[in-house]
């Protein structure tokens, strides 16, 4: 779900950007073929998710969506004080990131799609369309940057990345930082395969 | 393996989980869903703003509000020393003008809108050019003749006025925008502009004036666009 999301973003964002910038634009050039790619990317992209749904874990995603969905005391202690309170899997900050990701893609795709189609017929051509997707493309840019610094480079926060690519993270990095996720775990002293 | 817990048991420990996540997600959508109402006036307000930052960042970011689209791979070049504007079709006297040509006769200004179809505007935009009369005046248009074909760099584009429509006050072919000459991304050497209309109907990089007895389809007529693209009502808008 994340890979997906990630990739499609980036190319819908240089894509987009060859289509937006005059310079980009005049450098590039070839406009009818960016176009080409931006729209196929999102139609690719919306159909990746609902083969992940289809396809995929569905109760893990169920889970994880409760998950997000979830704020206890702590979460909203947590947005408060901007941290402060010990959080689970997700912090209420990450939580937060994938509500208003995916509020965006919604939001895109819908402006996304009255861009292509009002060209074909005017009934769905409105003149803020293009001004919404505009204004989605900055705040998302910004908010990019945002994920990549934490993701990468803040210290304290970087080593999550180990978890979305590698898919496991170093058990005290998680104790110190979910430490309501940690404490679900039995310290592991020998290989068992268990019920689920 | 270990047995893992599922984390809503650990939330609950810990007290009053709401389900903030999806009140968010909701919230957000439908704000987001209402800017269809507030987005076009939010945006005027905040133009000045905007434009003041784009301009910081010259032409990275469209300065000023402008983007720049074509219909081919790459954007036509201007060489002054080969490039004619031919003005021929039903005219008396078919003419090839070179850019000192156009530079030679008399010079209007003026500051327009400019209004793309998809959405987007740019105000105050200072337009230096000739006025189509001083070219009409040229060729001598045959009374059979009712409208000007224009003629892109950029294959296949073309558009076209009427000859009233190249007669309102405001219309001419600019070879100046803001102070300078046509950049490249910008149509250079010269461009129809019509503030009346939407920009599809300003050819850029123009190269010919054909005249004609009746208006023909061009690139973006073909595609479905209004011939008579008046600003506000026209094209769906």
């Amino acid at each position: 779900m994340h890979w997906v999301h990630a990739s499609a973003f980036v190319v819908l964002l240089v894509s987009g950007l060859c289509l937006y910038l005059p310079s980009l634009a005049e450098i590039v050039g070839r406009r009818p073929l960016l176009k080409s790619i931006h729209v196929y990317t999102a139609v690719g992209w919306l159909a990746a998710l609902v083969v992940i749904v289809v396809v995929g874990d569905r109760a893990a995603l169920r889970r994880t969506a409760r998950e997000i969905d979830l704020f206890d005391r702590d979460d909203r202690a947590w947005l408060a004080r901007r941290g402060g309170a010990p959080q689970g899997r997700l912090n209420a900050g990450q939580k937060l990131n994938a509500v208003v990701t995916a509020v965006f893609a919604l939001l895109f795709a819908v402006t996304g799609f009255f861009l292509w189609y009002g060209e074909r017929d005017t009934r769905f051509r409105f003149a803020q369309t293009v001004l919404i997707h505009d204004w989605l493309m900055y705040v998302s840019f910004v908010l990019f940057v945002g994920h990549l610094y934490l993701s990468v480079v803040h210290p304290t926060t970087r080593h999550a990345l180990s978890g979305i690519t590698r898919g496991w993270v170093d058990e005290s990095w998680a104790a110190r930082h979910h430490p309501k996720w940690a404490a679900t775990f039995d310290v592991p002293r020998q290989t068992v395969d268990d019920d689920r | 393996m270990q047995r893992q817990r599922r984390i809503e048991d650990v939330s609950l420990e810990n007290g009053d989980p709401r389900p903030y996540g999806r009140r968010a997600f909701l919230g957000l959508s439908a704000a987001g869903f209402t800017s269809f109402l507030w987005a076009g006036p939010a945006s005027r307000i905040f133009a000045p703003l905007t434009s003041a930052f784009s301009q910081m960042l010259a032409d990275v970011l469209p300065v000023g509000g402008w983007r720049i689209y074509t219909i081919s791979g790459s954007m036509p070049v201007f060489d002054p020393s080969t490039w004619r504007l031919e003005i021929d079709g039903l005219v008396r006297k078919p003419v090839s003008l070179t850019y000192d040509d156009l530079r030679k006769l008399p010079q209007a200004h003026q500051t327009s809108t400019f209004h793309c179809v998809t959405g987007w505007t740019v105000r105050n935009v200072r337009w230096g050019g000739v006025r189509f009369e001083q070219l009409l005046n040229l060729c001598e248009p045959l009374p059979s003749a009712h409208a000007i074909r224009f003629v892109s760099l950029e294959q296949p584009y073309d558009d076209s006025l009427t000859l009233t429509q190249t007669r309102l006050a405001d219309v001419m072919l600019a070879l100046d925008l803001d102070g300078a000459p046509l950049s490249r991304p910008h149509g250079s050497p010269a461009r129809v502009v019509i503030p009346e209309m939407y920009g599809y109907k300003g050819v850029k990089w123009l190269t010919r004036m054909e005249l004609v007895a009746k208006q023909p389809q061009g690139f973006w007529q073909k595609h479905g666009y209004d011939q008579d693209a008046w600003v506000g009502r026209s094209n769906g808008l």
